[in-house]
């Protein structure tokens, strides 16, 4: 697993304070691992905080699962 | 999870009993405030609107001791007559309130403010101006030893900030608010303030449009060249709340790291783009 990917898990299980082994890639924020939806939006700036990257809106609300998220960033930072 | 501001301690507030409202999580200008009041003696209650934003209000309240957190929808006038019921239940007086409430429906955070519908208009003005003319009749009546009464606004209030639109109208009127409110609390030692805090990165401000460029924007322009704090907007607040400001009211404060006075880009500030997909 990335170093990214890594990241995002944690950042995801302190958040949430969700088990880490619920935390797979194709779990959904929302649906798996209970977050409302201002919890996506605190996501979101914490992940932005985390790796010094810019998510706008239009690409935050695409992101719903931890794979998204994963996926997103490392875009990101290979740009 | 929520961590302290770092404040400095001691006893401005001590003995001092206050109402914050519109805490949503750690990075809320209200808990700035909320905290920086708590960190000099203060005894905060807090109100939040929602279950969502409730279960984040609570272990913040808890942090700094307190277990007075209430429910108040500002939309609903029997909700507020509860919440206020609730604190006078439980405290025989109030020194100080905190207004950190606005909405206005995002659809007309962007584009033309001249497209706002006459319901998005009146709604604006109602949650992020009237609630605070609502909760100060509510406060008021238990202030009977003076009080101080404080909202936060922008600077969208007197210029045109792209996307600010109908929150700017609001935010308007909510500064004249302070004024009238003032001239007829004075003689009751009542005081009413506003802080016109430059933008913070904060769960309402990812609402509007372009957030990161104003944020950076305004960053590479003010005249300190950054950002600020809610710690620091909590250290001014907490200025104005206590008895250092017993001769200040009616004001709008800026605690903007100084953006306010800026007339035109800084020649020496890079040239920026609209961060989008």
């Amino acid at each position: 697993m990335s170093e990214i990917a890594d990241k995002v898990k944690k950042i995801v299980v302190e958040h949430l304070g969700v088990e880490e082994a619920k935390v797979t890639p194709e779990a959904s924020f929302i649906d798996d691992l209970g977050a409302d939806s201002l919890d996506t939006v605190e996501l979101v700036m914490a992940f932005e905080e985390a790796f010094g990257v810019e998510i706008p809106e239009d690409a935050a609300e695409k992101i719903s699962t931890v794979k998204d998220a994963i996926d997103y960033i490392e875009k990101q930072k290979a740009a | 999870m929520p961590e302290m501001p770092s404040i400095p301690t001691g006893s401005l507030m001590a003995g001092k009993r206050g109402l914050v409202m519109g805490v949503a999580n750690e990075r809320s200008i209200a808990w700035g405030i909320a905290a920086a009041c708590a960190a000099q003696g203060a005894e905060v209650a807090f109100t939040y609107q929602g279950d969502a934003l409730g279960k984040r209000v609570r272990p913040l309240a808890a942090s700094i001791g307190s277990d007075l957190v209430l429910p108040c929808d500002v939309a609903d006038d029997a909700s507020v007559d509860a919440a206020f019921e609730s604190i006078a239940a439980r405290w025989d007086g109030l020194d100080f309130l905190v207004h950190a409430i606005g909405f206005a429906d995002k659809q007309y955070l962007r584009g033309r403010f001249l497209d706002t519908p006459r319901a998005a208009f009146l709604q604006a003005v109602d949650i992020s101006c009237y609630s605070f003319v609502s909760v100060c009749q509510r406060a008021v009546p238990m202030m009977r030893n003076g009080g101080s009464l404080l909202t936060l606004s922008y600077l969208g209030a007197e210029r045109w900030m792209p996307h600010y639109n109908v929150m700017g109208i609001a935010k308007a009127a909510l500064e004249a608010s302070v004024r009238y409110l003032a001239a007829d609390l004075g003689a009751d030692r009542i005081r009413v303030n506003a802080i016109s805090a430059g933008p913070i990165k904060t769960l309402a401000a990812s609402g509007i449009g372009d957030f990161r460029y104003i944020l950076r924007w305004n960053q590479l322009n003010a005249p300190m060249q950054r950002n600020v704090t809610i710690e620091e907007v909590g250290g001014a607040a907490l200025y104005l709340l206590s008895d250092l400001a017993t001769g200040v009211t009616g004001e709008v404060h800026y605690v903007d790291c100084g953006y306010h006075l800026v007339g035109m880009k800084n020649p020496a500030a890079p040239d920026i783009a609209i961060v989008s997909e």
